[in-house]
């Protein structure tokens, strides 16, 4: 078996796609570097990423299973889940041995099936995180929010929020995966830092301005007075809202 | 700004708006312009929920709470001794600005108790949507609610702002609003609904002509029926229901189940419950009228005025219609597969798609999104007939209901147990 190791990005795997091509190798399987496990008889090859090769590989698939096909790709690539390569792998195979036709609605082969699956799942995150981010001012003029996603969606969600911010600052922080996006009323950058959670903490408050615990007090308060005592229904409103988002919406905080 | 205070007049005036339930943010599209803020993708983002299980959207609320009507029905009449609050029209255009741009709301649901009059009242309605627009460049989603009785010259500035515009006839019939709200008329109600319907015309002609004509309430009208406050049946609310669609091109009839909050002998009484099991059937009847092609006096009949409780209106509708059945999937138009329960919109257009390729069996229609424990009394594969023996039998809806579990079971058997 050839085990190619890549760097966790998309580009990477795509480079890693061409190689396998490129030197006809068989048995092919790509993992996650620092992921792979001791295997007997496996020749194992770590790939560099190249920008050109990836381009190739990312525009031979467009031909092959067009916008809705890459777009699956790259959705199924932030599920992050630890099949994702070997379906990815499979689909980009038989696409490649089936030039003729478009395979990418064709749910009887398994993992075309299991990437509409994970695009599904990323994209029902996505627009959770469109939904439940919650912006706080702090003093240097930012509009900041922290998130914990189930899946990698900072990609695709900052589309959303940049045409809709357009005239302030915001950034965006996943706290899970430690990177956010950050917006400078120009261009949406990615940013990492050990911003750690400090803002959820006491003395973080002293960041944000004089004003911003009352806008969220507002919140709240405007979120209880909405409510319907007598419609009360639990059960719906947690299938809606799952408690593990609680932690970062305004409206959950213990007041 | 007085915190204090504003809380106070949020808690007020935000609890005197929920029993308004049309608060949907869709149906609008509005692009940033100019490095403004905020947009509106057409959609409707749900960014949290009630705890009664409600999207919350919009920023709803009263601009006041002080009302020289008298309507039974209403926590904010005028009779009802409560604490009275008023924004101003500044104070809602902050709340609105520092909501959004926290991502808490797609926009504002502005609506009002009536001071003074009609217009008074609407010109400030329309002050708050004009400064949002010009003097804060916001384009998220505005909706207003019109007062019954506002001149034409104020309903026309409201369409230049505001994504939609509603007036709540709130009661199905004239009779009832005769009774719970003796100060209001239908005409006050109808004149504005039928000046937006007009201008929403001229402005998709002027629009062929002249590409920059501004737009005029582009998510179109709505209203809401309150319903078990009065004596309407079924019947009577959804034949209003349906000509207020044909008449005035109602995007949306909203319906609310009367929650009771006041002790009025003409009026439900204060322990009764909110009717959610018949609200819940007349939003199918609706979304039958509206998707499906059913008439409002097929869905009911004279003789039928209410809708089952324990099956949804199209189950309801072929049970009663036992002798078209059963269809064959392989050769049926499109209008009678959208009959059939268990099958909707989505898997209707699959299903015609599907059959010009191969002969559709049970496996194919379960892939395609049908509910086939419902739908398999109902059809024939044009070759042999499994089911469709219970077709004619008179217990069909026990063996359906036997299969299915509807999510208001609960809530079913309580307000069976009432009677
Ligand atoms: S006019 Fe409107 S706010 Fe006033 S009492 Fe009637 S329904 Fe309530």
């Amino acid at each position: 078996m050839n085990i190619l190791l890549y760097d966790h990005t998309f580009e990477g795997f795509l480079t890693a796609v061409f190689e396998a091509y490129e030197f006809k190798l068989k048995q092919v399987k790509i993992v996650k570097e620092a992921l792979q496990t001791e295997q007997l008889f496996a020749k194992i090859t770590k790939v560099f990423t190249q920008a050109p090769k990836a381009e190739r590989v990312y525009q031979k698939l467009k031909t092959l299973i067009g916008d809705l096909g890459l777009h699956r790709m790259l959705y199924t690539f932030l599920s992050e889940d630890e099949d994702l390569e070997t379906h990815l792998w499979a689909v980009v195979q038989y696409a490649l041995n089936n030039s003729k036709r478009n395979i990418i609605q064709d749910f009887s082969h398994p993992s075309v099936l299991k990437l509409s699956q994970y695009e599904q799942m990323v994209h029902r995150e996505k627009h959770r995180m469109e939904a439940f981010v919650r912006f706080r001012l702090t003093l240097d003029d930012i509009y900041y929010a922290e998130i914990e996603p189930d899946f990698n969606v900072l990609p695709v969600i900052a589309k959303h929020f940049k045409d809709r911010y357009q005239d302030q600052k915001w950034m965006i922080f996943d706290q899970k995966r430690t990177y956010g996006i950050y917006y400078d009323l120009h261009k949406v950058e990615l940013v990492e830092m050990k911003f750690a959670n400090h803002l959820n903490k006491q003395e973080g408050l002293e960041m944000l301005v004089k004003d911003e615990k009352l806008y969220q007090h507002l919140w709240q308060t405007y979120f209880k007075k909405t409510t319907i005592q007598a419609r009360k229904n639990s059960r719906l409103h947690i299938q809606h809202v799952p408690k593990r988002y609680w932690k970062y919406l305004t409206e959950k905080f213990p007041v | 700004m007085n915190f204090d205070r504003i809380t106070e007049k949020l808690e007020i005036l935000a609890d005197a708006a929920k029993y308004d339930v049309s608060c949907s943010s869709s149906g609008a599209k509005r692009n940033n312009q100019n490095k403004g803020l905020g947009n509106s993708t057409g959609m409707g983002i749900c960014h949290s929920y009630t705890e009664d299980g409600r999207c919350v959207s919009l920023l709803k609320i009263l601009l006041t709470n002080h009302c020289i009507y008298d309507c039974a029905y209403c926590v904010t009449r005028k009779s009802n001794d409560i604490k009275r609050a008023a924004f101003t029209v500044q104070e809602v255009v902050d709340l609105t600005i520092n909501f959004y741009r926290r991502n808490y709301i797609e926009g504002l649901f502005l609506s009002s108790g009536i001071f003074k009059d009609a217009d008074f009242t609407m010109e400030r309605l329309v002050l708050v949507a004009k400064k949002l627009r010009l003097e804060e460049n916001f384009n998220g989603y505005i909706h207003l609610k019109s007062i019954p009785g506002a001149s034409d010259e104020l309903m026309k500035e409201a369409g230049l702002y505001a994504d939609r515009l509603s007036i709540n006839l709130e009661l199905p019939t004239e009779k009832g609003l005769k009774l719970l709200a003796p100060d209001k008329n239908r005409e006050d109600m109808i004149k504005p609904m039928n000046y937006v319907k007009n201008e929403i015309i001229v402005f998709k002609e002027e629009k062929k002509l002249f590409r920059n004509t501004p737009k005029f309430a582009p998510a179109g009208q709505s209203t809401q029926l309150i319903i078990g406050a009065t004596q309407e049946n079924d019947l009577e609310i959804i034949q209003t229901a349906d000509s207020f669609y044909k008449n005035y091109q109602l995007k949306r009839v909203y319906y609310s189940g009367y929650v009771p909050i006041a002790d009025d002998a003409r009026l439900p009484s204060l322990q009764s419950k909110v009717p959610m099991v018949r609200e819940n059937r007349l939003y199918q009847a609706d979304w039958l009228m509206r998707f499906y092609g059913f008439k409002a006096d097929e869905i009911l009949d004279p003789n039928l005025p209410f809708l089952d409780l324990d099956v949804d209106p199209k189950l309801s509708w072929a049970l009663r219609n036992q002798h078209i059945f059963p269809i064959d999937i392989q050769k049926a138009d499109f209008e009678m597969i959208l009959r059939v329960p268990g099958i909707g919109v989505k898997s209707a257009w699959k299903i015609i798609e599907a059959r010009r390729f191969s002969h559709l069996n049970e496996n194919h229609l379960k892939k395609l999104g049908v509910a086939l424990n419902r739908a398999k009394y109902f059809i024939s594969y044009g070759l042999h007939f499994g089911n469709l023996k219970f077709l004619n039998s008179s217990n069909l809806k026990q063996f359906i209901l036997g299969n299915t579990k509807s999510k208001y079971q609960d809530q079913y058997n309580a307000q069976l147990a009432l009677f």
